[in-house]
């Protein structure tokens, strides 16, 4: 169980740096309207469904092996 | 540790957070760069992770010459090949990059040609691997040729690209670890950024070892 404490622990240890930063202001120009319209989310949401959709996939193949090492298992002992 | 489900866990934490702090944190105002610079979290990690990979895959490929078990060598090639399509991942997403921070893909930089030979070299690993029918005489052979196509990746990312001018930043010390070449306020996406694709791409290839030790179960036990 406290396995599962120190990951947490340590994903939320590498976030907390993150959020005690400011934006410096400077006269380089930057995507600022793209940040400031809130559309830069959709952005993030297409990125983060694909990244999902492939990690959904990769799980499912690591179940698919994990049963086929069962079944070899049993074939062969 | 490596059937353990927990890293598999961290992997997708980390990367999912490369992905949405690479996007909205904020990052320093450089000219030409400019938002381009959030490519370092995708761009750079592909390299770091890649030396990673290709380190595991040299030290089975030793640990198969001490001990001659196959089950090395399937380590040592499943490793090779993740860590070359890492590579070649990290040269395309460099090109697209220097496509607008460079004004051309290739531009014949100093690094740029050198990655493209050091990967050349592993690609001639495979084609070794494939050319050779006995598992052992192969198995044995690209071990050896392992161990010189990752002495290889020393002078041609790390030696020779340090002693010409190269239009990638950090040319006088060492790139992306140093106090001057990334930004305090990237760091924290950086490195979180680097753990997860190479965990990632760890876990990949244990699902191609697992299915290549179903496939030549008889043989590894033989």
């Amino acid at each position: 169980m406290h396995k599962i404490y120190s990951i947490l622990f340590l994903a939320i240890s590498l976030l907390i740096p993150a959020l005690l930063l400011s934006q410096p202001a400077g006269p380089i120009e930057m995507a600022d309207g793209l940040r400031s319209s809130g559309k830069i989310y959709v952005v993030v949401a297409v990125m983060v469904t694909l990244f999902s959709g492939l990690v959904i996939y990769i799980i499912s193949l690591d179940r698919k092996i994990s049963k086929l090492e069962k079944e070899s298992n049993q074939n062969h002992s | 540790m490596i059937q353990k489900t927990w890293w598999k866990i961290l992997a997708v934490i980390l990367l999912l957070y490369a992905i949405i702090g690479g996007l909205l944190l904020p990052v320093p105002r450089l000219p030409i760069v400019n938002e381009s610079i959030r490519n370092l979290y995708y761009h750079v990690p592909m390299w770091f992770g890649m030396m990673v990979i290709m380190t595991v895959s040299v030290v089975n490929a030793i640990r198969y010459l001490s001990t001659k078990n196959l089950l090395y060598d399937i380590r040592s090639g499943a490793y090779a090949n993740t860590g070359i399509i890492l590579g070649f991942l990290g040269l395309v997403t460099g090109a697209i990059w220097a496509n607008y921070a460079w004004g051309a893909p290739w531009s014949n930089d100093i690094k740029q040609i050198l990655a493209a030979i050091a990967l050349l070299i592993y690609l001639a690993y495979f084609v070794l691997r494939s050319s050779i029918d006995d598992m052992d005489k192969k198995a044995r052979v690209s071990a050896v040729y392992n161990i010189f196509a990752y002495a290889m990746l020393f002078p041609t990312l790390f030696i020779l690209p340090r002693l010409y001018d190269s239009l990638h930043p950090g040319g006088e010390g060492n790139p992306a670890l140093s106090q001057q070449d990334i930004d305090p306020t990237m760091r924290i996406v950086f490195w979180p950024a680097v753990l997860g694709w190479t965990l990632l791409s760890v876990w990949i290839t244990t699902l191609f070892v697992r299915y290549r030790k179903i496939l030549d179960k008889t043989i590894l036990h033989a």
